[in-house]
């Protein structure tokens, strides 16, 4: 049975400057005419900006960090469910959509839906793994070695030649030009995120990025592709534009199809400039922090999400989405008095608000 | 030289002020009034000739002015940016 106001709980409320998606899923969901879900914010910390945009939320909670472990997130979703009810649970970051994916059918079962992959369509995006996607015959990742140690390195950055892309298991990507470089940015990702290291031929050309929205049959429900304009110095997009590539959605659909891909995903896409081909650089298993710029071009990706997840209707194909329709971040002061934060730091609860039936 | 393959100027997006952006890639360019001009005769199919006829009709033109060379270095330009072929 389909609740007539679902109440959805969202997590990476922590818009900083390198933000997490769940304000931008919010706020597409606030657009769409259709669902009018109640909206609760999750997050790590009583400061995370989202929880103080005024119109945004109808609650909010903090949850256990990712290492606290699957159970210590259950456990806290189960305390949120009674305190406001939630239909469904969006996992945002990357760091939670392993636990996400073990927890689904567990969450079913006391009435938490989740539009999640399957822990195995999971494993395939990560990095180590990615370069098997070459074995398709459309897909194109570039050329790369996962190494564990300095020799190892050394090898790698043999034969792949300089410059070179070297890579953390989770985060963070370092372009090397020499030995040296490489052995640098070896022993910090080593330093911060442990073993194996990623070493990928560079690719030189432009970087697209495209979300998009798989049914888990193979399906994808709506995509949306874009270029970033500007970058912040963490290599953030801080705008961007959409484009219509049909290459690009035609590359996002064969990752969609072969990994059988259930929920939000972001393809990481770079054009040789040499030879023109498609390349995936990356592949995210969540929406990107840009994805409110799929609602504001007209495929509102979040919205299909939630129907999809609560069996609704939607329409196959989806509208299409206006290219040249642009996103600029902007920082903005949100001022509040004192009882957000005493609510979240007193009670780790935020709400429900007056406004909230 | 051999006629320009200028199928994917129909493509993008030109607006009155000469803002122009390719859909498929988001680069936006901006072009002056006889940028505009050309660019759109292109678009619209027509051949070398046909631009700096247009060209000369539209606009007062110095007799010492190579026209036709400009056009060929305005494609060129746009063969550049991937527009023509």
């Amino acid at each position: 049975m389909t609740p007539s106001r679902p109440t959805v709980a969202i997590t990476g409320m922590n818009a900083t400057d390198n933000p997490a998606p769940g304000v931008g899923i919010a706020r597409a969901l606030r657009q769409d005419p259709e669902i009018e879900p109640k909206i609760i914010g999750l997050g790590y910390d009583a400061l995370d900006p989202g929880f103080y945009m005024d119109g945004l939320l109808d609650g909010g909670a903090l949850l256990p960090y990712p290492s606290a472990g699957k159970l210590a997130l259950r456990q806290r979703l189960e305390e949120i469910r009674a305190r406001f009810g939630i239909d469904v649970f969006m996992p945002t970051l990357d760091s939670e959509l392993r636990a996400a994916a073990t927890l689904a059918d567990d969450l079913a079962r006391i009435g938490i839906r989740t539009l999640v992959p399957s822990v195995e369509s999971l494993e395939k995006t990560t990095k180590p793994r990615l370069p098997q996607l070459n074995n398709h015959p459309d897909l194109r990742v570039p050329e790369s070695q996962a190494v564990s140690s300095a020799d190892g390195l050394a090898d790698a950055v043999r034969d792949l030649g300089f410059p070179a892309v070297v890579k953390g298991p989770y985060y963070g990507a370092e372009i090397v030009t020499g030995e040296a470089d490489a052995l640098a940015a070896y022993h910090r990702f080593v330093a911060t995120w442990g073993v194996p290291v990623i070493v990928q031929r560079f690719v030189r050309g432009e970087e697209y990025n495209v979300a998009a929205v798989g049914d888990g049959t193979g399906a994808t429900v709506g995509a949306v592709a874009m270029r970033k304009m500007a970058l912040t110095d963490k290599g953030k997009g801080w705008s961007g534009i959409t484009v219509e590539n049909r290459a690009l959605i035609d590359l996002t659909k064969a990752v969609i199809d072969t990994l059988r891909w259930r929920g939000a995903i972001e393809v990481e896409c770079l054009r040789e400039e040499s030879s023109g081909d498609l390349y995936i650089a990356e592949i995210n298993p969540r929406f990107p922090a840009w994805i409110y710029l799929s609602a504001g071009a007209g495929q509102n990706l979040p919205a299909a999400a939630l129907k999809l997840v609560l069996g609704l209707p939607v329409p196959r194909p989806m509208p299409p989405y206006r290219a040249g329709t642009l996103f600029v971040r902007i920082s903005l002061d949100q001022v509040s008095d004192l009882s957000t934060y005493e609510q979240l730091t007193s009670r780790g609860v935020l709400g429900p608000r007056k406004a909230f039936p | 030289m051999t006629t320009p393959d200028t199928s994917r100027l129909r493509d993008l997006a030109v607006s009155d002020s000469g803002f122009v952006l390719d859909p498929r890639t988001g680069h936006t360019f901006t072009l002056n009034e006889t940028g505009l001009l050309v660019l759109r005769s292109l678009k619209d199919g027509a051949a070398v000739y046909q631009v700096v006829d247009r060209l000369e009709s539209e606009f007062e033109v110095d007799p010492d002015d190579n026209i036709h060379r400009d056009v060929e270095d305005f494609i060129a330009n746009l063969r550049e940016f991937g527009l023509v072929r």
